[in-house]
């Protein structure tokens, strides 16, 4: 994390308000309002906190731990192309690890962490109900199934024609 | 003719909207659309071959099916009759094909009651539920019956909470009735954390309805008029078709004020979940919905007593409402004279792993694991070895050969050391090293606890580096002692559910595979060659034909040797990622 401040963009902000506001402000809407703030910006750096915890009259601190308590809520912006491999116990046992650990080698990024052009970026997500297609990968809101260590080449291939 | 295409999210994963759009342009081009309806459905159960397509009136069961299949299933099903052999079920063990699903072994022993309508009727529309005695059992509560009589039912019919705890449903009900508030909840609990159950999701995408209905009958019965649906955020379709769902229900006056002129007024509201396993646990989840930190709180108070907004709340999983219209219906006695003594009815199990038949099945309680993997499975993946199942997701244990054949219930299930749970049942073969496994779930335990008690926050810690040193060989015999002794404490002294049952895989595995532990520990070895640390990839000299292909598929290009010369592996360079051994169709990768 960098001292820097980041400079959110005023509409998105005014955005997050009426957001807020549709909410009645109320403090027990913390977790509605972070869902939606996550859907505005992508992410939820410090200063996005710092507008929710003013909006709905709570701690920054008490903000800071909610997001920080919930997988789903991410501080660091995502890929382009967020990848995320399900390690759901059907998907382990039929390989998902040696399929990850192939995503983090080519990518040479580690789980949790975006390519440094902001292209791809690695999650983990535990079942996405799609046991029957064993190990299954997302890419955005594409799925593939049986995904093989070979085959991790070839989705990442499919990404290669932009940029 | 009816056309019902799966549009549960595993089918979904494989095209089948695709397939649903060209089907519907087939029937169109062929001027059909009076005789032939296409129609998405809810989760069918049988993965493993989707996506399906069933057609109504005749039943006949097309698996595999694929978007470019759509011409030849309209032009020759719809248009002449006939029936597309190519894509029937094929027996294994007898090679025929079989077109009727209920002659399949995957459906034979399936009684369906809480997935009764998925796969059947289309989830978005509420006139297909109604049609399907949908809002029956609701009417009948809300005109017929007083909250006691209900409750009754509820009561004798043994249903147990099919979430995991399999506390009884009707005395959750009467304890949550006999609190006096000004206000109660109802709240259903869709968090469905456990790695590899998907059974909750399925009823939610495939009969959203079931779900509304029973939660008003809840309601009636302890007093409630609010309902809370607890999901989450992951599963969009889903949260989608419930919405949808809640829309219809509104319109038709089945949710809202004075429901059915019965006087009861009833609504429901979605709340959503953000991806931690302990909101699960009731309390955690109560607190979750009140915008908090998902942590646990002490019971006494229960939920019952004091639960959302400090109101008496009642708890109640997917699968255990989706079976209560059916009870209503049909009766306590129906319903008990399905299962065992103590474990009533049915329960949904979400088969997956080394495993023929991948997918969602419902079966009679009191059935045997022998029934269910080798029955309606289909048996071990590629003929492998079967090694273990493992129950109950991360709270469960592992079971092995010796336990095929007790009768499933909740009670058998934790004599024989591992759980119910919410219904995840993962088949694992001779290739998965138990130590590997009792690791992988002690991972996520560490990755969710969430941090409020400490038997839990750092016990768990330590259980996940012992068993990373004994995967590693670096541990020794006084460690595995350790081990026992630091998860009995865990169990004992955690706060919640998590914690009290996080030790179980390890307890089981060490139970059952004693000696697979004994084996990393003093002969650094890896039984089922899973343990990268304990493993090296070496070519069979006498087997290499030297064809080259372990070496071009190398990531890290650490095999040597020229064509048709025996190859070598630097074991300094391998990463062990085995994609030589994959590659390879001489035998002549060995994991030692």
């Amino acid at each position: 994390m960098t001292s820097v401040k980041l400079k959110l963009k005023e509409s998105d902000v005014q955005k997050l308000k009426e957001v807020a506001k549709s909410f009645n402000n109320e403090a027990g809407e913390l977790i509605n309002v972070l869902h939606k703030a996550q859907e505005i910006f992508g992410y939820l750096p410090a200063e996005v906190q710092e507008v929710v915890a003013q909006e709905l009259n709570v701690p920054v601190a008490k903000v800071y731990g909610v997001v920080t308590f919930y997988s789903f809520f991410t501080m660091l912006p995502r890929g382009r192309y967020p990848i995320s491999i399900c390690t759901g116990t059907a998907c382990y046992v039929r390989g998902a690890e040696k399929v990850l650990d192939e995503f983090k080698r080519i990518l040479k990024i580690p789980v949790g962490e975006t390519t440094s052009d902001g292209k791809f970026s690695i999650t983990c997500l535990r079942c996405v109900g799609a046991c029957g297609l064993a190990p299954v990968v997302m890419v955005g809101d594409k799925t593939y199934g049986r995904v093989t260590t070979d085959g991790v080449k070839d989705i990442l291939k499919e990404y290669d024609t932009e940029d | 003719m009816h056309m019902l295409v799966c549009g549960g999210t595993g089918c979904r994963a494989s095209a089948s909207d695709m397939l649903y759009e060209s089907l519907k342009k087939e029937v169109q081009d062929n001027n059909l659309e009076n005789e032939v309806q296409v129609v998405t459905t809810g989760c069918f159960g049988f993965c493993e071959k989707g996506p399906i397509v069933k057609m109504i009136p005749d039943n006949t069961f097309y698996v595999s099916v694929e978007p470019k299949d759509a011409k030849e299933l309209v032009a020759e099903h719809a248009l002449k009759g006939r029936k597309v052999n190519r894509l029937l079920y094929v027996d294994p063990t007898n090679k025929e094909q079989i077109s009727d699903s209920k002659h399949m072994g995957f459906y034979k022993k399936q009684i369906r009651i809480a997935l009764r309508n998925c796969g059947l009727i289309n989830p978005e529309n509420i006139e297909e539920y109604l049609a399907a005695d949908g809002y029956e059992a609701m009417g009948k509560v809300l005109l017929e019956m007083t909250p006691e009589e209900a409750i009754k039912v509820v009561l004798d019919s043994g249903l147990r909470g099919r979430g995991g705890g399999g506390f009884p449903t009707g005395l959750k009900w009467q304890i949550a009735s006999k609190n006096e508030a000004d206000q109660k909840y109802v709240v259903c609990n869709a968090d469905e954390g456990d790695p590899g159950a998907f059974m909750d999701r399925s009823i939610l995408e495939g009969d959203p309805h079931t779900v509304l209905e029973a939660m008003v009958i809840n309601g009636y019965c302890i007093g409630a008029t609010k309902g809370l649906i607890y999901i989450r955020a992951e599963y969009p379709l889903a949260i989608q078709r419930l919405k949808i769902a809640i829309g219809q229900a509104r319109e038709f006056g089945l949710l809202g004020t004075d429901i059915l002129g019965s006087g009861f007024d009833f609504d429901v509201e979605i709340r959503y979940g953000a991806g931690a396993f302990v909101c699960g646990e009731e309390t955690a989840l109560i607190h979750s919905m009140e915008g908090e930190r998902g942590e646990p709180t002490f019971k006494p108070p229960f939920p019952a007593q004091s639960g959302y907004l400090g109101k008496p709340t009642n708890v109640n999983n997917v699968e255990t409402y989706a079976n209560i219209p059916v009870i209503i219906n049909k009766g306590a006695e129906w319903f008990s004279s399905i299962g065992t003594e103590k474990s009533k009815g049915t329960k949904v199990f979400a088969l997956a792993g080394k495993i023929n038949n991948v997918g969602l099945i419902e079966v009679p309680m009191g059935i045997t694991l022998r029934e269910v993997i080798y029955e309606i499975g289909g048996g071990i993946k590629g003929g492998k070895k079967f090694k273990a199942v493992q129950t109950g997701g991360p709270s469960g244990g592992c079971l092995t050969e010796k336990h095929l054949d007790i009768p499933i219930d909740f009670d058998n299930l934790i004599a024989a050391g591992s759980m119910m749970g919410s219904g995840g049942m993962i088949v694992m073969d001779e290739d998965d090293c138990m130590v590997a496994v009792a690791k992988f779930y002690l991972e996520f335990t560490v990755e969710e606890s969430c941090g409020k008690c400490s038997p839990c926050r750092v016990g768990n810690k330590r259980l996940h580096e012992q068993l990373d040193l004994i995967t590693k060989g670096k541990a020794t015999m006084e460690d595995l002692d350790k081990l026992k002794n630091l998860s009995n404490v865990i169990k004992d002294t955690s706060l919640c559910g998590l914690g009290q049952t996080s030790p179980n895989p390890v307890l089981s595995t060490m139970e059952n595979f004693y000696d697979e532990y004994v084996a990393h520990v003093t002969d650094h070895r890896c039984p089922s060659g899973v343990c990268k640390d304990l493993i090296r990839y070496e070519v069979i000299a006498e087997n290499c034909v030297g064809c080259t292909a372990c070496a071009r598929n190398c990531p890290v290009n650490c095999i040597s040797g020229e064509r048709k010369q025996v190859h070598l592996i630097d074991q300094v360079l391998c990463i062990k990622c085995g994609a030589c051994l994959e590659k390879c169709k001489f035998n002549a990768i060995a994991v030692i």
